[in-house]
C-alpha cells in the first residue's frame, strides 16, 4: 500500500516536473523562432548586403587618357601600345622569391625594386601589382618564355602616355606621372578612378584638363571565396576614354619657334589678337615629357635640375623681365589718351655728355651720341629713352600703371589654367606703399617709363599686350584649348559696334573690361602708336629694321627693347664691351614685340632671350622668321576654322 | 546472445513487437536523416564525395543498429546501465592514455573502423544510469543526502573527465542531461536555486580557470565584432548566412557563404546554418519542427510506459536531446557562445551519430516493452 502510493506519488512528481520542463522547452524554442525570425525576416537586407560584401569584389580597371591634338588635328600626346608585367598578389606564395626570379629575366634596377617593395607595403593582398611599366620587345617575350616559372606573374598589353613631339611641346601640354597621395586628395576625379599605375597630370594641359582626360574607370565584379580567389566574373562596367582635346597650337610655328630659341634660355609666344588663341609658346630649354611618363630616372632629372639654362621653367608664363622699351608704345598711348602731350610734344636728346637730370640723378639714354630732337613717333621708332624719361615724368606712374594693367599686364594671361602661371608686377605708388611699405620716389616713375625698375612681365603678357594694341583696343579672351563659343565673326561684329560707341572720359578711371569690350578713349591714339611700330621695323633708323620683310604681305609692325639685367655704372658705359665680353650673366635680355601682318593685322608674338643682348639683334630676327610661317599658314589655319565652325 | 533471448521472450509475441513499434519515430527520423545527407552533399557543393559518402554510410549502419537495437528489452538496458556507465568512464580514461589529438584537443579513440568519441557515448550513458538510480529510490527519499550526493558524484566524474579534454561543449551537455533526469526525479527546487547561486558566485572563478580559447570564445560571443577575423568570425559569418536566406532561402546548393568557404566547419557545428542559409526562416522551422515533433514522441512514449525507468530515461534523453538541439542551434544563431556541440543527426561524426541512435533505439525498447515493470 505504501509503495502504490508512493508509486504514485513519485509518478504526480515526474509528470509534473516534466511539465515544467516542456514548458521550459516551448519557451526556448519560442526564442530561438524569434531569433531566426528576427536574422531572416526583419534584418534579411542587412545581412544580404554582408553576404555580398563577403562573396562578390571589385577590380577597378583603368581608363585610357583623352588624346591631345593641335589645331590641325595632329596627335600631340598619345596613348601608345606598352608591354607590361603584373604580379597578382593572391598568387604568390613567396613574394621575394617572385621578384628574384623576374629581376633574372626582365632588368630591373635597384630604385625600381625599391618603389615595387614601397608600393606592396600600400596593396591590398588580392591586389595586382606592376612590376614593368614599359618593359622592351625582348623582355617581354623572354617573360613569356619563363611564364610557367614565375606564379602569379602577368604579361599585360596595356597603353601609357606618348609625346610624339617629345621636347617642343612639354611646356604647353606637360607630362603625367603617378598620382600621388597628394594628387588623389586634391582631385575628386582622381580619387573616384583611382587604379594602381592610373597616371595623372603633373604640369601643363595634362594638368590643367586632367578631370577631362582622365576618363572613367571600369570595374570588373568577381565571385571571391573566402580566401579571395576569384570564382568566377558577375559583370564588367567597361571603362570610358577620356575626353580628347583640340588645343589651339599650331604644331609647325611651335616646333618652329622651339627651333629657333635652340641653344638659348628664352621664350616665343604668338597669339591671334581677336580670338586669343595661343598658336604657339615656346620655352627654351626644353626636357622630354616621355622620360617622366614612367619615372623619371635620378640622372635625367638630375640633368635637367642641373641644367643652368632651367628648362624646368615655362619662361612663357612663369618667367618675369623687365619689359625694357617693349613698354614704350604702352607709355606713349596713356600720355595721348590722358592728353598729357600730344604728337607734336618733343624732348631733345644730347647723348651721354647731357643726360636727362631729376633731383641731382641723371638718367642716359641706350645712344651715346643721343637722337637729337625726338617726336613722338621718332621716339618709338628709334627707342629713345630721353623722350620717355620726360613723358612718364609728366604722366606719372599711377596713370601708366593703369593703362598697363589694362593691356594686359599685372594679371594672369591664362588666369588659373596654369598653377604656375606668374602675375608679374606693374608698380603704382599704391602697390609701393603696400607692399614695400615706402613712398615712390620720382625718379622710379622715369625709368618705369622705358620699362624698368620695379615693373615685372612675362612674355606671355607682352604678347597679350601686343594683341591688344594691335585689334585696336579690345580685350581678348587668351585660350589655350579650342572652344566652340569663342568665334571670330562674333568677336568681330562685337568690336565693330564697340567700335562706334561712344565713350566718356570715365573710360580713363580705373575699371574692369569685359571680353571684347573697347579699351580706349580715342582710336587716333592708337593709330599713332602702331603706325609708330611700323615704322620701327619698316624705316631708317627704325630699331627692327634689318628684320623686316620687304615683301608686302609680310611686313609687320613691332618694339624691340632691351632688358637690364643689372644696373649700368658710368664705368660700363665708358668700356661699352660688345656681348661676347660681358659675363653670361649680366648680359641684357633681348626681347622683341611684333605684330602680323601690318596692314591687316591678325597675329601678336613676343619672343624673349636670356642674355641674349639687344632686343634689335638677338630677338627681332628670331621674330621675321617666324611671322613668315605664320603668315604662310594663316590660309589653313582659317579653312580649319571654317570646317570645326560647321562640325554641330 | 542478450538479443537473441530478447527476441525469444515469451510475453511478446513478434508480431506484437512489430505492432508495438513507433513508426512515426522511425519516418522522423529517417526524414531527418535524409535532410542531413543533402545538408552534407550541399556542403561539399553537390559532390558525391568524402563527407557525403561517409555521412550516408554512417546514418545507413547507424540507423539500422536503431532499428535492431529496438527489440533488446528494455529490462536488459536497466540491467546493464551502471555497466554502460563504467564503460564509459572507462573510455574516457582510455582517451587521457590513448587519445588522438586533433586541433588542440584529445577526444578520440581510434576503433580502427571508426575513431569513436567516448564523450558522446557518455552523453547517453548517463541517462541511462541516472535512469536506474532513481528508479529505485522512494520519493521521499530523494531529498537525503545520501541520494542527493551519490548521483552528483557520479554526474562530476565523467564531466571532469570531459572538461579536461579540453571539450566544454560536451561536458555542459553531459551536464545538462544529468540535471534533467535529477530534476525530474523529483529533487527539491531549493537545491537547484541553491547550486544555481553557488556556480553564479563562483563564475569568475571558473573562467579564470578555463582556456584562453575558452575565454575568448565567450567573451566574443558578448561582442563578436571585438575579433572579426578570429573568434568573432564565426558567429558573425553564421549570422550573415543564416540572415542572408531569408524566408525562403538562396536554394539548395546556392548557399554563398557556404560554397565559398566563409562558413567555418560547415558539416559539423555549423550544419544548421548551412541549411537555413539554402532553405531559408520556412526550412529552418520545418526542421525546429521535425526535432519538436521527435521529442514529443519520446515524451509520448514516455508518458505510457509503466516502469520508473523508461519513464525517465524517456523523459531524460527527450530533454538532452532538446537541450542538444537548442544549445547548437542557439549557438549558430549567436544566442550562446560557440562551444562546440552538434546538431543531431544533422552534424557529421560518427560519435554523435551512434550516441543518438543508440538513445533512441532505447527509446523504442520502452515503447516495445511498454508493459514491463522493471525488478519492483
Amino acid at each position: 500500500m505504501i509503495k502504490k502510493t508512493g508509486n504514485l506519488n513519485k509518478n504526480k512528481v515526474i509528470s509534473r516536473r516534466l511539465f515544467v520542463l516542456v514548458a521550459a522547452k516551448i519557451g526556448l524554442l519560442g526564442i530561438i523562432s524569434t531569433r531566426l525570425y528576427n536574422l531572416q525576416i526583419s534584418e534579411k537586407k542587412k545581412y544580404e548586403v554582408l553576404s555580398d560584401k563577403n562573396r562578390i569584389r571589385e577590380w577597378k580597371t583603368p581608363p585610357q587618357r583623352g588624346i591631345i591634338t593641335d589645331y590641325f588635328n595632329n596627335v600631340i600626346a598619345d596613348n601608345q601600345r606598352v608591354y607590361q608585367v603584373h604580379l597578382s598578389l593572391e598568387e604568390v606564395s613567396n613574394f621575394n622569391n617572385s621578384i628574384f626570379k623576374i629581376k633574372n629575366i626582365i632588368s630591373l634596377k635597384e630604385d625600381e625594386i625599391k618603389k615595387i617593395y614601397e608600393n606592396k607595403e600600400k596593396s591590398k593582398p588580392w591586389d595586382t601589382l606592376i612590376i614593368s611599366e614599359n618593359l622592351s620587345w625582348q623582355e617581354f617575350s623572354k617573360l613569356n618564355l619563363y611564364l610557367h616559372e614565375l606564379e602569379g606573374a602577368k604579361p599585360v598589353l596595356s597603353t601609357s602616355r606618348y609625346y610624339p613631339y617629345s621636347n617642343d611641346l612639354v611646356h604647353v601640354v606637360g607630362y603625367v606621372g603617378d598620382a600621388t597621395t597628394k594628387d588623389i586628395q586634391n582631385k575628386k576625379k582622381i580619387e573616384e578612378n583611382f587604379v594602381p599605375g592610373l597616371k595623372v597630370g603633373k604640369i601643363g594641359i595634362e594638368n590643367s584638363k586632367d578631370t577631362d582626360l582622365i576618363g572613367d574607370h571600369g570595374t570588373k565584379r568577381y565571385e571571391v571565396n573566402a580566401s579571395g580567389k576569384k570564382i568566377s566574373e558577375i559583370s564588367y562596367n567597361k571603362e570610358t576614354q577620356g575626353k580628347n582635346l583640340r588645343t589651339t597650337i599650331d604644331l609647325e610655328i611651335q616646333q618652329l619657334a622651339q627651333e629657333l630659341l635652340k641653344n638659348q634660355a628664352g621664350s616665343i609666344c604668338v597669339m591671334d589678337i581677336y580670338t586669343g588663341e595661343v598658336i604657339a609658346m615656346a620655352s627654351s630649354p626644353t626636357y622630354d615629357p616621355n622620360k617622366f611618363t614612367h619615372g623619371i630616372s635620378t640622372k635625367d632629372w638630375n640633368e635637367i635640375k642641373n641644367n643652368k639654362l632651367r628648362p624646368l621653367i615655362n619662361k612663357s608664363l612663369a618667367g618675369l623681365y623687365s619689359p625694357g622699351s617693349t613698354i614704350k608704345p604702352l607709355v606713349a598711348l596713356a600720355a595721348l589718351e590722358y592728353g598729357i602731350i600730344d604728337t607734336k610734344f618733343k624732348v631733345n636728346c644730347k647723348g651721354h655728355d647731357h643726360p636727362y637730370e631729376l633731383y641731382g640723378e641723371r638718367y642716359h639714354c641706350w645712344k651715346k651720341n643721343g637722337h637729337g630732337l625726338m617726336s613722338m613717333r621718332n621716339a618709338i621708332k628709334q627707342s629713345c629713352d630721353i623722350y620717355f624719361y620726360e613723358v612718364a615724368r609728366l604722366l606719372g606712374v599711377d596713370k601708366l600703371s593703369l593703362i598697363a594693367k589694362r593691356y594686359g599686364l599685372g594679371s594672369k594671361v591664362l588666369e588659373d589654367f596654369f598653377s604656375e602661371e606668374k602675375k608679374g608686377i606693374v608698380p603704382s605708388t599704391k602697390w609701393k606703399k603696400q607692399v614695400l611699405e615706402q613712398s615712390w620716389y620720382l625718379g622710379e616713375t622715369v625709368i618705369t617709363g622705358i620699362g624698368q625698375g620695379y615693373i615685372q612681365t612675362t612674355p606671355l603678357q607682352l604678347c597679350l599686350m601686343t594683341a591688344q594694341l594691335a585689334n585696336g583696343g579690345y580685350k581678348i579672351k587668351p585660350n589655350l584649348i579650342y572652344d566652340k563659343e569663342i568665334d571670330l565673326d562674333k568677336i568681330k561684329s562685337k568690336i565693330e559696334s564697340e567700335k562706334n560707341k561712344s565713350v566718356s572720359q570715365n573710360i580713363l578711371k580705373d575699371q574692369e573690361f569685359k571680353h571684347y569690350e573697347r579699351l580706349y578713349r580715342n582710336p587716333n591714339n592708337l593709330k599713332v602708336v602702331l603706325d609708330a611700330m611700323y615704322g620701327s621695323t619698316n624705316e631708317q633708323f627704325g630699331t627692327s629694321f634689318r628684320s623686316r620683310h620687304k615683301e608686302n604681305k609680310y611686313k609687320f609692325a613691332g618694339k624691340t627693347g632691351t632688358s637690364q639685367v643689372k644696373r649700368i655704372t658710368d664705368q660700363d658705359r665708358e668700356l661699352d664691351l660688345d656681348l661676347e665680353e660681358i659675363e653670361y650673366k649680366s648680359r641684357d635680355h633681348a626681347l622683341f614685340i611684333a605684330f602680323a601682318p601690318y596692314d591687316k593685322p591678325r597675329y601678336s608674338l613676343s619672343v624673349l632671350i636670356e642674355h641674349g643682348g639687344s632686343g634689335s639683334k638677338a630677338a627681332a630676327p628670331l621674330a621675321s622668321k617666324l611671322i613668315k610661317k605664320i603668315l604662310d599658314r594663316h590660309e589653313l589655319r582659317e579653312k580649319i576654322r571654317k570646317d570645326l565652325k560647321n562640325i554641330v | 546472445m542478450i538479443l537473441s533471448t530478447s527476441l525469444n521472450s515469451n510475453s511478446y509475441s513478434f508480431i506484437d513487437k512489430l505492432k508495438a513499434v513507433d513508426y512515426f519515430l522511425i519516418i522522423i527520423v529517417a526524414t531527418i536523416g535524409l535532410i542531413s545527407i543533402f545538408s552534407i552533399y550541399s556542403t561539399e557543393s553537390g559532390n558525391f564525395s568524402f563527407y557525403t559518402k561517409n555521412h550516408l554510410i554512417r546514418f545507413l549502419v547507424f540507423f539500422s543498429m536503431f532499428l535492431v537495437l529496438s527489440f533488446v528489452r528494455v529490462s536488459a538496458w536497466y540491467k546493464q546501465a551502471y555497466i554502460f556507465y563504467i564503460l564509459g568512464i572507462v573510455l574516457l580514461l582510455l582517451v587521457i592514455f590513448f587519445g588522438i589529438s586533433a586541433s588542440g584537443s584529445k577526444r578520440w579513440i581510434n576503433l580502427f573502423i571508426m575513431n569513436l568519441q567516448p564523450s558522446e557515448l557518455m552523453k547517453i550513458a548517463i541517462i541511462v544510469c541516472f535512469a536506474r538510480y532513481y528508479h529505485r529510490i522512494h520519493s521521499s527519499d530523494i531529498q537525503s543526502y545520501k541520494y542527493l550526493l551519490q548521483p552528483i558524484i557520479l554526474l562530476l566524474i565523467p564531466c571532469y573527465l570531459v572538461i579536461t579534454q579540453p571539450d566544454l561543449g560536451t561536458a555542459i551537455l553531459i551536464a545538462g542531461s544529468g540535471l534533467a533526469i535529477i530534476w525530474l526525479a523529483g529533487l527539491n527546487l531549493k537545491y537547484f536555486i541553491y547550486s544555481g547561486l553557488i556556480l553564479l558566485v563562483s563564475l569568475p572563478f571558473i573562467i579564470s580557470i578555463l582556456k584562453p580559447y575558452q575565454k575568448s570564445r565567450i567573451l566574443t560571443f558578448f561582442n563578436p565584432e571585438r575579433d572579426p577575423l578570429g573568434a568573432g568570425y564565426q558567429i558573425i559569418q553564421s549570422k550573415i548566412a543564416i540572415g542572408s536566406g531569408g524566408l525562403l532561402g538562396k536554394g539548395f546548393l546556392q548557399g554563398t557563404q557556404s560554397y565559398l568557404e566563409f562558413l567555418p566547419e560547415k558539416h559539423t557545428d555549423f550544419i544548421f546554418t548551412l541549411f537555413s542559409e539554402e532553405f531559408g526562416f520556412v526550412g529552418s522551422m520545418v526542421l525546429i519542427l521535425l526535432y519538436a515533433l521527435l521529442i514529443y514522441r519520446i515524451i509520448r512514449i514516455g508518458s505510457s510506459s509503466r516502469s520508473f525507468f523508461a519513464k525517465l530515461y524517456c523523459f531524460g534523453f527527450a530533454s538532452a536531446l532538446f537541450l542538444y538541439i537548442f544549445v547548437n542551434i542557439a549557438m549558430v544563431v549567436g544566442l550562446l557562445p560557440i562551444v562546440g556541440a552538434p546538431l543531431p543527426i544533422m552534424s557529421y561524426g560518427g560519435s554523435s551519430m551512434l550516441s543518438i541512435m543508440l538513445g533512441l533505439s532505447i527509446v523504442m525498447s520502452c515503447k516495445i516493452y511498454s508493459r514491463d515493470s522493471i525488478g519492483s
